[in-house]
């Protein structure tokens, strides 16, 4: 009987959608909690908010996180973009693709054993400035990625139309290319802010030795190992609302220029 | 014909190799002021790698491209006054109809009235007013082909070059389309330069085709000479439907069926050997017996009759004619002359016509 089936698909469904968001959601209403126990709910309270302000190492990696994910989501996307439409408008080489994607697909854990080898290597200094490099390493592929998507959706001849009205190339590249494929390079540039913003493997392994580089992920961690509490849970509420604003933007600048 | 209008643009010894491949091979064309040239192929013949060598967009390996006497070769697409209606029309889907056109014009850096004003011209012109601040989405594809016709016609190219411009509307509009740009072609006076695989569509819109073949071309020349005079086999086979008779060359004509059919001899048929008799479909006629005189004919067979309104389609079976595999005559009487026979399918008749309708071309 379809309505049977249906009736089991919804079931499914929410009960997936439960397996997904209520640890999440435990988290938030644990956030509220008035106690600092993080097991028995004592009564509603925006106290741990408040003092999330208070921390001074809380703010700092925060800032940190901040100046990363900026720097290293404006980098990313210049040149992820670029690399898209080189990738996209030259001839297509399967060898190449698979290399691009590499950054995607192996383990967090190696591509930043990988890195700081690398950076011992080179006797770079660690810091604030290696961790923006790695995550311009790995965002890369993620914008080159969500801009090609929207590449192929173009008609190619476009750009030789827009030449043969008597548009140079940087013309064409303003007025043409950049406008069409904004849209994908925005939703690109959320996608890597966001993965920046929770990135801790590689961030925890290029930082370097002090306090100066610690990053939100890092700040949480360490406090986590005296035990989870109540701040540390109005901290993750605080950066999921963050994530999933940005990731549900992303979405929506995507979809609805794809009519333009 | 227009053989003493002033030549726009000549093509010299044009080649264009893509690795081993010969996309274009040593092509010589004049096109005239003020003219409506077809280049006609079927696909792969070259005829989009010359019009986009034409535009600038091909580099060619030999040869050079002259636009009023000056040489083009080298100059890039953007600096050429020659503009490209793209085969998949290329309108700028973020922009409006009205910006789509203004967008050349603001190219050549033009002010904002004179933009307003050509706009709006270029935007009568091709029935477009209503639609001027549309997003080309929402647009149907006629309409869509109109605004990419303006965008390219509102910079009054020396030469339009059309890439198969009509291929993606369905026939009814395709046949409006045809006129629609002669009518404008005529109007505006510049030369137009049209790619399309469709022979009708080149014999109805062209006053002069080219006809390519493996990047070569065939024969140069008005619809009627194609269609009347072909020098080749390739040519007469690909304009219009034709008949071939092949046999062995005599100084009479083309040895064929136990006789010998009489014509008009192609410059590049040699006086002996092998050749063919063509003959057009509606020059034949059908008779019971043979008839007397000095007319061409031949026996068949009846095998199979197609009614088409204006005619009577009659498909013969006659030995040696044709294809091997597909020996068939094709016979097209009109409606007025087909009433006064009882023709049907199984029947011997004789098929016979002038000789002054026949060529005689190399196999």
């Amino acid at each position: 009987m379809p309505s049977l089936t249906k009736l089991w698909l919804g079931a499914h469904l929410r009960l997936v959608y439960l397996f997904l968001y209520l640890p999440i959601a435990v988290l938030m209403v644990l956030s509220f909690n008035r106690a600092g126990l993080p097991t028995a709910w004592s009564g509603f309270s925006v106290e741990w908010y408040g003092a999330l302000l208070d921390n001074k190492a809380i703010l700092n990696a925060a800032l940190n996180t901040l100046i990363v994910a900026v720097i290293s989501t404006l980098l990313a996307t210049l040149l992820g973009a670029l690399l898209a439409i080189g990738m996209e408008y030259r001839r297509r080489s399967a060898a190449l693709e698979a290399v691009l994607f590499a950054p995607m697909i192996i383990p967090d854990i190696v591509l930043a054993i990988a890195l700081l080898s690398f950076f011992t290597l080179l006797d770079f200094t660690l810091g604030l400035h290696s961790i923006i490099l790695s995550h311009v390493v790995f965002n890369i592929a993620f914008v080159c990625a969500v801009v090609r998507t929207r590449l192929r959706q173009f008609d190619w001849a476009v750009f030789e139309a827009s030449v043969d009205l008597g548009a140079s190339e940087i013309t064409t590249f303003r007025r043409i290319i950049l406008p069409m494929i904004f849209p994908g390079v925005l939703a690109g540039a959320m996608l890597a802010f966001t993965l920046s913003v929770d990135e801790f493997i590689i961030a925890y392994f290029t930082a370097g030795a002090g306090q100066s580089s610690t990053t939100l992920p890092m700040q949480i961690y360490s406090m986590i190992r005296f035990g989870v509490t109540p701040e540390i849970n109005a901290l993750a509420t605080v950066i999921m609302l963050v994530s999933f604003t940005l990731v549900l933007l992303a979405q929506r600048v995507n979809r609805g220029a794809v009519g333009v | 014909m227009k053989t003493d209008a002033r030549t726009v643009i000549a093509i010299q010894g044009l080649t264009k190799r893509f690795g081993e491949v010969i996309a274009v091979d040593a092509v010589d064309l004049n096109l005239a002021e003020n003219e409506f040239f077809a280049l006609l192929g079927p696909s792969g013949c070259g005829k989009t790698t010359l019009l986009r060598m034409i535009a600038g967009f091909a580099r060619p390996d030999e040869g050079r491209i002259l636009l009023d006497g000056q040489d083009m070769t080298a100059v890039r697409p953007s600096r050429r006054p020659v503009n490209l209606m793209f085969q998949s029309y290329a309108l700028f889907p973020h922009m409006t109809v009205a910006q789509n056109i203004a967008y050349g014009l603001e190219m050549d850096g033009c002010g904002r009235d004179e933009i307003k004003r050509r706009v709006g011209a270029m935007l009568e012109m091709t029935e477009l007013a209503a639609y001027g601040g549309r997003k080309p989405d929402s647009l149907s594809g006629g309409q869509r082909q109109r605004v990419a016709l303006a965008r390219a016609l509102v910079k009054r190219p020396r030469v339009l070059l059309l890439d198969e411009p009509l291929g993606a509307l369905d026939k009814k509009l395709r046949e409006q389309m045809q006129l629609e740009l002669k009518r404008m072609q005529h109007e505006i006076g510049i030369t137009f330069v049209i790619v399309t695989h469709d022979q009708e569509e080149a014999l109805v819109m062209a006053d002069r085709i080219a006809v390519l073949r493996d990047g070569r071309t065939m024969q140069v020349g008005s619809p009627r000479e194609l269609y009347e005079f072909p020098t080749s086999r390739f040519v007469a086979g690909f304009i219009g439907k034709m008949n071939f008779f092949a046999g062995a060359r005599t100084s009479q004509g083309v040895a064929f069926g136990g006789g010998v059919l009489a014509g008009t001899a192609a410059e590049a048929a040699s006086a002996n050997g092998a050749a063919v008799a063509a003959v057009r479909p509606e020059r034949l006629r059908l008779a019971t017996a043979r008839p007397q005189g000095t007319e061409n004919a031949v026996a068949g067979r009846i095998v199979d009759i197609a009614y088409h309104g204006q005619d009577l389609n009659v498909h013969l079976a006659v030995e040696g004619a044709g294809e091997e595999g597909n020996e068939r005559v094709l016979v097209r009487l009109p409606a007025g002359e087909a009433e006064g026979g009882d023709w049907r399918p199984g029947l011997d008749v004789w098929c016979c016509w002038d000789a002054a309708h026949t060529r005689i071309l190399a196999v």
